[in-house]
């Protein structure tokens, strides 16, 4: 029985034209720029300086505060600058320039890649090596994975959720990753099990990923406490509170964590971190990128490290094409439109999307018919015009009171305006004033 | 590469949905209704609905490029639609003088000197016809003899032998299928229902406005006719007579004028239903579909304000 | 006659009736306050801007009836005018406050700072902001979507169409402040009218080091210094890669302006000069940057 989240949702064309495609590696740059914000929270102190000397693996940005992660360099060689550098954020932030020498790791890694199951760490230890290995969520939103690994006191986790849906169009990393490393993902969620000390695993796939949900449906007799849960092909299913809704059936509150109804949920990608830092040593310093685009030659899933600039991922792809108007990283729903192709990958970049000049192109905003679409693809359940409306007016206090702060920005709204009408654009901002009024008013 | 890449936020893809795809939908839809419409009434309903829409479209391009100076939108077809409606909602003898002015005041007044599309607060095609039928009742209300059935049909309505004439009634069959007289869209509830499954399919509309209208109506005069079995309160007359198959699917419907939520669209879907039956059975007037929706019209922007959508995580833990 | 005479006796007993209600219920209900409030409420402008930190004129009033003294308080809409009526309204002596306006700090037209991409969202200068840098290579500068010129009760401040920069109308600026909280790049700062409207400031806020500066836009401050040397007055600090002129200190002496590398401090309404010194070349300017 497919399940799926019970509010609004919407189906873009899927256009997943680089699944399937093996996961290829790209060669090292002579330089690498790895910004020291790669993560929702702090940004991290550089503890390298001009003329170090680095391996693949050494610390390169600590962690500041609770809401942080470790950076580590993604390449061995000699550290030219700290210095700003544009990076995907559109601002030019802090970053550490590294001239590439060799490719020597460090000798606490194990690069072996047989497959290493059996853990017999603590909860505690896991944790501090999923910490130290810099983890962050890798579906996109980059939020330090130790973090959420620690759940607040007083709330007791009841069920592992593990995101497979990769519900944004035309990305296939998460998808091909899961084909090429289901035993390691699978070793993955039962370290994580093991630091919540949760009894049950839910693996959520959309439909659109039969392949994988045979693997995985598989692969799982060997785990009795893991379970795979084939989902109906809905965007944005990825959503943390949309796909806990849709296998677990339960509504995360509105302003409450999914820990409330007893649900963790993870992303493939950040399973396959995890079993590689615990198993492995290994810190976060690559991850699969995929390149694609209309009118992109090759289309391909790439295991890029950090740093390397989006230039050589797209010119492994066949170049940027012509009539390029857009570059997203990301998936066209949440992704970010870049300046600049001349910008670093980051641990949060699930892929490269380039967009046709035709299709790049806004079209004009129109009055509001009033039709409602924007209410029913909602899957928040939120009255976007409405939201938009008050934005634009300023009247923070109905704002707040119609839930602006719900708003998972998943672009619903935009996408199925007939009047072409930049909802989200206004709700975004008109989340942040009120999150901020909220903040003083605490304060 | 040659240009500038664009930046813009997110999502950077778009549905491809357009004002102009809704409105042609709502046109297709109208189609089969025009088609009977056409069959019972031959070239006069050619001649007022081609009239109306010429005249809608006309106003509007003239009254914003001039009056307004803007750029004329005729092009998303809202003002067809007023037009085709408005034609539907009139006798096929209509004198075209009558319809201009109608037209004149549905786009003129209700539409654009609200804002045009998007702004008004009332239908244009309904007040338009209200305006009509206040204005000019006995032409309003003298129905022609349908073209096709000579004998079968009377120069009163149903509704109107209704109230006065029970004996002189159609066969519930010849009303669905729309051979009786009336207004040039009004005919066929069959034709009608075709075109809300098709606007449902298209998913330009969804089915609580139409469905709540018919169900209250249904329902109200069935618990009447369950106390007092009469003709005058035969639920199916009802649902299959007089302007309301067309008012509920085509004229409640309306996106600018009818509630934005789900919750709201039934209160409002019973709202008129609830007036529409109350006008007919103890009003003046023997139709009372178009009343109910201005009056109701009236009331969007109150139930707007009381109905919010469902929430997520308003039911918080049923797993 | 007779129904005409009900008619007219009893919508004059309902009238009456009401009357006395009104009355009665406005008696009852009524709020004492202090009637100067009132005075002084008059007194102001009644803009309702809010530039003077409170929600409207009445608040504003309220609060400087009960203030004990008329620091702190001042409606820039009135200026110094209006506070010493109000301060004469409560036996009280105004502060004497110079009279400031808004200054846009950023030159950066179209032809001076080049574009580099194309921005398609909502127009709007704080979505564009929380986006990205801008569609300039200076991720500091003006946006010139418009967010000032939105805030503005006055109608004082208008989009150039060729530079695509704000331009503040001198006669009509109050300084009421709303333009600086609306501008998310924090651009426009309230400075010192100065006498005959004459000022000197630097015109930008661009904290990138000279060289990037000045690769995205001709007018940048590199922050070379030359002004701070300049100035004989101490005026002129250097922070973040960026000169910023004390209004304060500042007097006016001009001396700043010509040794400016990339000529991003102006002066406003002086008379032309007399002896204009050399300007300095071009490529000595990119040496010190």
């Amino acid at each position: 029985m497919l399940k799926t989240f019970r509010i609004g949702g919407i189906h873009p064309k899927e256009q997943k034209i680089s699944a399937g495609i093996a996961i290829q590696p790209i060669a090292l740059p002579d330089q690498v720029i790895i910004p020291l914000s790669q993560h929702i929270g702090a940004p991290c102190q550089p503890v390298v300086k001009k003329g170090d000397t680095v391996k693949v693996g050494t610390l390169i940005g600590k962690a500041v505060g609770f809401v942080s992660a470790n950076i580590h360099s993604s390449v061995s060689g000699t550290v030219l600058k700290i210095d700003k550098a544009l990076d995907a954020s559109g601002y030019r932030r802090d970053a550490v320039f590294i001239k590439v020498e060799g490719d020597e790791w460090e000798e606490t890694i194990d690069r072996s890649t047989a497959l290493k199951k059996e853990c017999t760490l603590t909860s505690e230890e896991i944790l501090q090596k999923i910490s130290k290995a810099g983890i962050v969520g890798m579906g996109g939103a980059t939020f330090p994975t130790q973090v959420k690994l620690t759940p607040p006191p007083g709330s007791k986790p009841e069920i592992l959720i593990i995101n497979g849906v990769e519900c944004e169009p035309w990305l296939t990393s998460d998808h091909q990753l899961m084909m090429e490393k289901a035993d390691e993902i699978l070793v993955g969620i039962t370290i994580v099990m093991k630091a919540l000390n949760v009894q049950k695993a839910v693996i959520g796939i959309e439909n659109n990923k039969k392949d994988a949900i045979r693997l995985f449906t598989e692969k799982v007799k060997e785990y009795p406490r893991i379970a795979v849960q084939p989902l109906k092909v809905q965007y944005p299913q990825g959503g943390e509170k949309q796909l806990i809704d849709a296998i677990t059936g339960r509504q995360v509150a509105s302003g409450a964590l999914p820990i409330s109804v007893g649900a963790v949920v993870q992303n493939v990608g950040t399973l396959f971190a995890i079993y590689e830092a615990v198993q492995k040593n290994k810190p976060l310093i690559e991850r699969v990128v995929t390149v694609t685009g209309k009118e992109v030659k090759q289309p391909c899933n790439v295991l890029s490290r950090v740093g390397i600039s989006m230039n050589d991922l797209i010119n492994l792809a066949g170049g940027i094409p012509e009539t390029t108007g857009k570059v997203v990283s990301g998936g066209p729903m949440m992704g970010k439109a870049l300046a600049s192709t001349e910008i670093p990958v980051t641990k949060g970049t699930s892929g490269i999307l380039l967009i046709p000049t035709l299709e790049a192109k806004r079209k004009a905003m129109k009055d509001c018919i009033r039709c409602a679409k924007c209410i029913s693809v909602c899957p928040m359940g939120l009255n976007p015009t409405l939201l938009m409306n008050l934005t634009e007016f300023e009247v923070w206090d109905k704002a707040e009171n119609n839930y602006i702060t719900d708003c998972i920005e998943c672009g619903s709204c935009s996408y199925t305006c007939p009047a072409d009408r930049p909802l989200l654009d206004y709700i975004r901002l008109g989340k942040g004033k009120v999150n901020g009024i909220i903040r003083a008013r605490k304060n | 590469m040659a240009q500038k890449l664009i930046v813009s936020p997110s999502p950077h893809v778009h549905s491809g949905d357009t004002i102009q795809k809704n409105m042609y939908n709502v046109l297709i839809a109208l189609i089969p209704a025009f088609l009977v419409a056409l069959y019972v009434f031959r070239l006069e309903a050619f001649i007022i609905t081609a009239c109306a829409v010429l005249f809608c479209v006309g106003f509007e391009y003239l009254i914003v490029k001039y009056i307004l100076k803007k750029t004329p939108s005729v092009t998303d077809g809202s003002a067809i639609i007023t037009g085709v409606l408005l034609a539907f909602n009139v006798p096929s003898n209509l004198p075209l003088w009558i319809l201009a002015i109608g037209c004149l005041f549905a786009i003129g007044v209700v539409k654009l000197s609200f804002g045009g599309l998007g702004n008004n607060i009332f239908n244009p095609a309904i007040a338009g016809r209200i305006f009509l039928l206040i204005s000019f009742p006995a032409q309003m209300t003298t129905w022609p003899v349908a073209a096709t059935a000579v004998d079968a049909v009377s120069s009163a309505t149903v509704l109107g032998n209704l109230q006065y004439n029970p004996d002189a009634l159609p066969s519930l069959q010849a009303m669905f299928l729309g051979i009786e007289g009336g207004s040039l869209g009004e005919m066929s509830a069959l034709a009608l229902l075709l075109g809300l499954v098709y606007m449902l399919w298209k998913k330009t509309i969804t089915w609580h406005i139409p469905v709540s209208i018919l169900a209250t109506v249904a329902l109200f005069t069935g618990i009447l006719y369950l106390f007092n079995p009469q003709p005058l309160y035969h639920p199916l007359i009802h649902l299959f007579s007089g302007g309301l198959m067309l008012g509920a699917i085509f004229m409640a419907t309306d996106y600018v004028t009818s509630p934005m939520t789900k919750k709201g669209m039934l209160i409002y879907g019973a709202g008129i239903g609830i007036i529409t039956v109350a006008i007919r059975l103890w009003g003046a007037y023997p139709e009372g579909v178009s009343f109910a929706i201005l009056l109701m019209n009236a009331l969007t922007p109150l139930i707007n304000t009381y109905s919010s959508p469902k929430r997520f995580g308003e039911i918080v833990k049923n797993g | 006659m007779s129904v005409l005479l009900t008619a007219v006796a009893t919508l004059g007993a309902i009238g009456a009736g009401s009357a006395a209600i009104l009355y009665m219920v406005g008696q009852r209900f009524k709020v004492e306050e202090d009637p100067r409030i009132q005075e002084v409420q008059d007194a102001l402008p009644a803009a309702n801007c809010g530039g003077c930190g409170f929600p409207g004129c009445s608040s504003f009033a309220a609060a400087c009836v009960k203030a004990e003294s008329m620091e702190d308080l001042l409606c820039p809409v009135g200026g110094q005018n209006t506070m010493d009526k109000v301060a004469a309204i409560l036996g009280r002596q105004a502060p004497v406050a110079a009279k400031k306006i808004a200054v846009v700090r950023c030159s950066g037209t179209c032809e001076s700072r080049p574009r580099t991409n194309l921005y398609d969202g909502a127009s709007n200068c704080t979505i564009a902001a929380a986006l990205y840098g801008g569609d300039t290579g200076c991720s500091f500068g003006c946006l010139g979507l418009g967010d000032c010129v939105d805030s503005c009760s006055f109608d004082a401040i208008h989009i150039n169409p060729t530079t695509k920069l704000p331009e503040v109308v001198e006669d009509k600026c109050t300084a009421c402040g709303a333009c600086v909280k609306a501008c998310p790049k924090s651009i426009i700062e309230l400075r010192k009218q100065g006498p005959k409207s004459r000022r000197i400031y630097v015109s930008c806020v661009n904290k990138d080091k000279g060289a990037v500066a000045k690769k995205s836009c001709d007018v940048a401050c590199i922050g070379c210094s030359k002004c701070q040397q300049a100035c004989p007055f101490e005026a002129i600090t250097i922070e973040n890669n960026l000169a910023y002129i004390n209004d304060d200190k500042c007097r006016l002496c001009r001396k700043c302006v010509p040794v400016c590398p990339t000529k991003s401090i102006l002066e406003l309404n002086f008379p032309p000069r007399k002896d204009t010194p050399p300007a300095p070349k071009e490529e000595e300017a990119i040496v010190t940057a």
